[in-house]
């Protein structure tokens, strides 16, 4: 594995330890502290388990009076600060350090208050993204965005990552879809910021927190907004001969003034892929496959799929199906979130990208993946969100042969230059976090990051939370990162990643 | 700096207002006035220049001459546009292509001065005040896809591109969105267009039970109907003062009772519309109001009335906006009803308000009950002998704290707008 440049150790720091692991005690119960090497090892990565750090000693408060104290402390004692919610992230944000106290917010797992009243649940950090829908569902409500890994990311996650998911397109991402949050500040200063309110007065503090990955502040609570399930639910699954055909229904469908619930895409080598896996029935004839749902009310959604069936047709689709029910609509999705066990069934690893770009250059940048796939001889599969352009290529390569480690990281980082080139962007929608920071240049120049970077100054001045996260290192630009999957050992198997 | 670079920043700041045409004059004229430290009013057609405080800048920077679509992607739902852009031309670009800015922006030129005066899309994101739709699809800052401006110290920035789906770095088209052109000027903005509904209705319900109408709203928010706008328009207060103005802009042939009445939008196609108007009857239990319902042709101007403040049209009164929690709609309401001239909009969370002149007690005490309750106030338009002596935009100290470092990241010498927002600032 290349390794990335992580920030330089302390070594007065480490030689600290026992004394620092005491004073932590002081802040909460003893038994939150872990500091012995069996206790601290499952600390050592997150969704990126390429990369590993044992932190200093893991730290899991109770309340938010605990992480003000332990951040107050840290700043003035000049102690690294990585926070962590479930550790699912896929981009090394809450990667650790050897220097560093792992601020764990595992123990921040309750829902405060549902107030169907004020639309909104009140609920601590560390409870997962699907734990909110199942609290208010009971009432038709659901919390709409949905990664893929809602069993076990946490909100609080979600908040400093800006997750999406599959119905980002129509419902937005965490930014659009939450109210307020409490965050403790390096210095240990709580504050709150927005409440049950839409929009806040002064600067908008919540826009800048949600998606800062963990540089910025520590959240302590979340407000988020529920939503009405909606009536009705169908989905349409349709195989098209060419990869054009395709790009150009995704297209026509979005400027119909039809906005889908959500609009997936796989390409020829991912149906195989996953129909071998799943057995999910896909068409052999399409190279590649869409599924498109839609929601609303039941004739909405009825008049809808016709309309996105004829725009297929004009598209020349080869194949088609509507569900007519739940369970026709579930065996659509099957295939598609089998998707990287899938992968990891065929190769001894896979890299899994995060671009995304104008939907009109779908099948342009189909093409060039394809080509580079050639130009390295590696094989690669396509899953893509395309109604909003977000890409996944899965990179399939046998990480033990050197060489071939090394163009793997080429052509991800050259499937991602593609994307900015387009008019897209390095990550849609898993963060920047250590994979990749050093392709940062390949978006802003150097007064753009240094804007960010005076920011994160302004409000932890001696940068000692998450540091070596998102900003280039040495601004240098180099062509490291992508998640890496190790024959098929993912940090967590068990969760679907689609 | 290269001497060409020098021969370059040779800037004139000999007029009162600077008008730059290009990204580029404007980064030499705010390094110019960076290095002389002189504090600068930015503006761009001067629509919105009555909210916040007063500036006495001996300066101004008008960004009226930085106008133009830049870049317009019918499919990919985008439009890049130079910062100065009048947004009727954004507008009307956008209904040539059957589309829209679904934020719905508010036209201020009413209330200011009795009529159409909208400015420039620059304005529009430095105040993030959405429409009647805001409870459905966002604010302003949820339709900025990105920007390029320039900071404090002359550096030309950019955030955010031409995609929705996009986390790379910090996320400042929100944070610069309402920030009242206090952290960059502006320059370019790209942002989130879409498709137009195909058609639309209003209903309109008849009462003036503030229990009713709050129960109302609640259940519009709970429906999976997808409601678009509701609002509520109380008779005017018998007080003399105030003008009465509610029957003479709201006169529409199917609007034909008197007194106060809650509206709803419902969009789509006809046939969405007729089915969801059905079952909002019945979970709206209708038949327990007197109702009526506005076509598409009296529907799409109802709704400009609301969302452009017709109702306080050239008043010379103080105008307050108040964002509350929705479930406070009922006990701020009975707080404000018939005492003061009010609507509500966003479906129950939006108080428009009017205070007259000299009245700067009454202020004090509807900002004690909104903070007691958990909303906010902004003190939009303020009258002649307007003399509050407290913040025209409420913030708790701790924010005003770290709104400061933030302010001082992108403008460390407070050249932009000083003390518009918060005298801090």
């Amino acid at each position: 594995m290349t390794e990335l440049a992580l920030p330089q150790i302390d070594r007065t720091t480490v030689s600290k330890k026992s004394l620092i692991v005491s004073q932590l005690k002081k802040f909460t119960n003893e038994e939150n502290v872990l500091s012995e090497n069996e206790e601290i090892k499952p600390y050592e990565t997150d969704g990126l388990a390429a990369y590993k750090q044992t932190p200093l000693a893991v730290v899991l408060p109770e309340n938010t009076k605990e992480v003000s104290e332990i951040l107050k402390f840290c700043n003035e004692e000049n102690i690294k600060v990585i926070p962590r919610g479930a550790g699912t992230g896929l981009s090394g944000g809450a990667l650790p350090l050897q220097d560093a106290i792992l601020l764990g917010l595992g123990k921040f797992n309750k829902i405060l208050e549902i107030d169907f009243d004020n639309k909104c649940v009140v609920t601590q950090p560390g409870v997962t993204n699907l734990g909110i829908t199942h609290a208010v569902q009971h009432k038709g409500y659901y919390y709409a965005p949905d990664p893929s890994s809602q069993l076990a990311c946490s909100i609080g996650g979600n908040v400093a990552e800006n997750s999406g998911g599959v119905h980002s397109l129509k419902y937005g991402t965490t930014t659009n879809n939450i109210l307020g949050v409490e965050m403790v500040m390096m210095d240990g200063t709580i504050t709150r910021i927005g409440g049950k309110t839409l929009d806040q007065e002064g600067y908008d503090l919540l826009g800048l927190v949600c998606g800062s990955e963990g540089l910025l502040g520590v959240i302590t609570e979340v407000t988020v907004k529920i939503l009405r399930k909606p009536q009705s639910v169908r989905a349409a699954l349709i195989g098209f001969p060419t990869v054009e055909d395709g790009g150009n229904c995704v297209s026509d469908i979005i400027s119909s003034g039809i906005v889908p619930a959500g609009m997936e895409m796989m390409d020829k080598a991912l149906i195989d892929a996953t129909d071998k896996f799943s057995k999910a029935g896909y068409p052999k004839d399409a190279e590649v496959l869409m599924i498109v749902e839609l929601d609303g009310t039941k004739s909405e959604v009825d008049g809808l799929l016709n309309k996105v069936s004829e725009i297929a047709k004009q598209n020349n689709s080869n194949s088609m199906k509507l569900s007519n029910n739940e369970k026709e609509r579930l065996a659509f999705w099957s295939g598609r979130k089998a998707a990287f066990p899938a992968c990891g069934a065929m190769a001894p690893d896979y890299y899994c990208m995060d671009g995304s770009i104008p939907r009109g250059k779908l099948s342009l940048i189909l093409k060039e993946i394809n080509q580079l796939s050639k130009k390295y001889n590696l094989a690669v599969a396509n899953a893509f969100h395309a109604g909003d352009g977000n890409l996944h290529p899965l990179i399939m390569f046998d990480g033990s042969d050197k060489e071939q480690l090394r163009k793997t990281e080429e052509f991800g980082a050259e499937i991602l230059k593609a994307c900015v080139k387009h008019g897209g962007a390095l990550t849609g929608e898993h963060g920047v976090g250590i994979e990749k920071r050093e392709l940062m240049c390949e978006a802003f120049n150097n007064d753009d990051i240094q804007q960010q970077l005076n920011i994160k100054k302004s409000l932890d001045e001696k940068n000692l939370l998450n540091p070596g996260k998102v900003y280039p290192i040495l601004r240098k630009c180099a062509e490291e990162g992508r998640v890496h999957v190790h024959r098929g050992e993912e940090k967590f198997p068990d969760l679907p990643r689609f | 700096m290269s001497t060409e670079e020098k021969k370059n920043s040779q800037i004139s700041l000999d007029s009162e207002t600077l008008s730059p045409s290009t990204e580029k004059e404007v980064s030499e004229i705010v390094r110019e006035i960076y290095s002389k430290k002189l504090p600068i009013e930015i503006t761009g057609t001067g629509t919105k220049k009555v909210f916040g405080y007063n500036l006495q800048t001996a300066k101004k920077l008008s960004l009226s001459q930085l106008s133009g679509i830049i870049d317009y992607q019918k499919e990919e739902l985008y439009i890049k546009v130079k910062a100065g852009t009048p947004i009727e031309d954004i507008e009307k670009i956008l209904e040539e292509n059957n589309q829209e800015l679904a934020f719905e922006p508010i036209d201020f030129g009413y209330m200011i001065n009795g009529q159409t005066n909208k400015g420039t899309i620059g304005g529009y994101v430095a105040c993030n005040f959405a429409g009647s739709r805001r409870f459905k699809v966002g604010s302003v800052r949820d339709h900025i896809l990105g920007f390029k401006g320039v900071n404090g110290k002359g550096d030309i920035i950019k955030s955010g591109g031409t995609v929705v789906k996009n986390v790379t770095g910090y996320d400042l088209s929100k944070l610069i969105s309402g920030s009242f052109g206090t952290l960059v000027v502006l320059t370019e903005i790209t942002l989130k267009v879409s498709p137009k509904k195909q058609s639309q209705i209003t209903v309109i319900v008849y009462s003036d039970e503030i229990k009713k109408i709050s129960n109302l709203f609640d259940k519009i928010l709970s429906s999976s109907n997808e409601v678009s706008a509701a609002t509520f328009i109380p008779e005017e207060p018998a007080y003399k003062n105030y003008e009465h103005t509610k029957n003479k802009i709201f006169k529409f042939n199917d609007l034909d009772q008197e007194g106060s009445f809650l509206a709803f939008r419902i969009e789509g196609d006809r046939r969405s519309i007729d089915e969801r108007l059905k079952e909002l009857k019945i979970e709206l239990d209708l038949s327990n109001f007197k109702s009526s319902i506005l076509d598409v042709h009296q529907s799409v101007p109802f709704w400009k009335k609301v969302n452009n403040l017709e109702l306080f049209s050239g008043t010379k009164n103080n105008i307050l906006r108040a964002v509350m929690p929705p479930a406070k709609c009922e006990t701020f309401s009975k707080f404000l009803n018939k005492n003061y001239k009010y609507y509500i909009d966003w479906c129950g969370s939006l108080f428009w308000i009017e205070v007259l002149d000299k009245d700067d007690e009454k202020i004090n005490k509807i900002k004690n009950f909104i903070l007691e309750n958990s909303g906010y106030l902004t003190i939009l338009k303020k009258s002649e002998n307007f003399d509050f002596q407290d913040t025209l935009f409420t913030i708790d100290s701790t924010r005003l704290m770290i709104s400061k470092k933030i302010k001082d990241s992108f403008d460390p010498k407070k050249i932009f707008n000083p003390g518009r927002m918060y005298r801090e600032l």
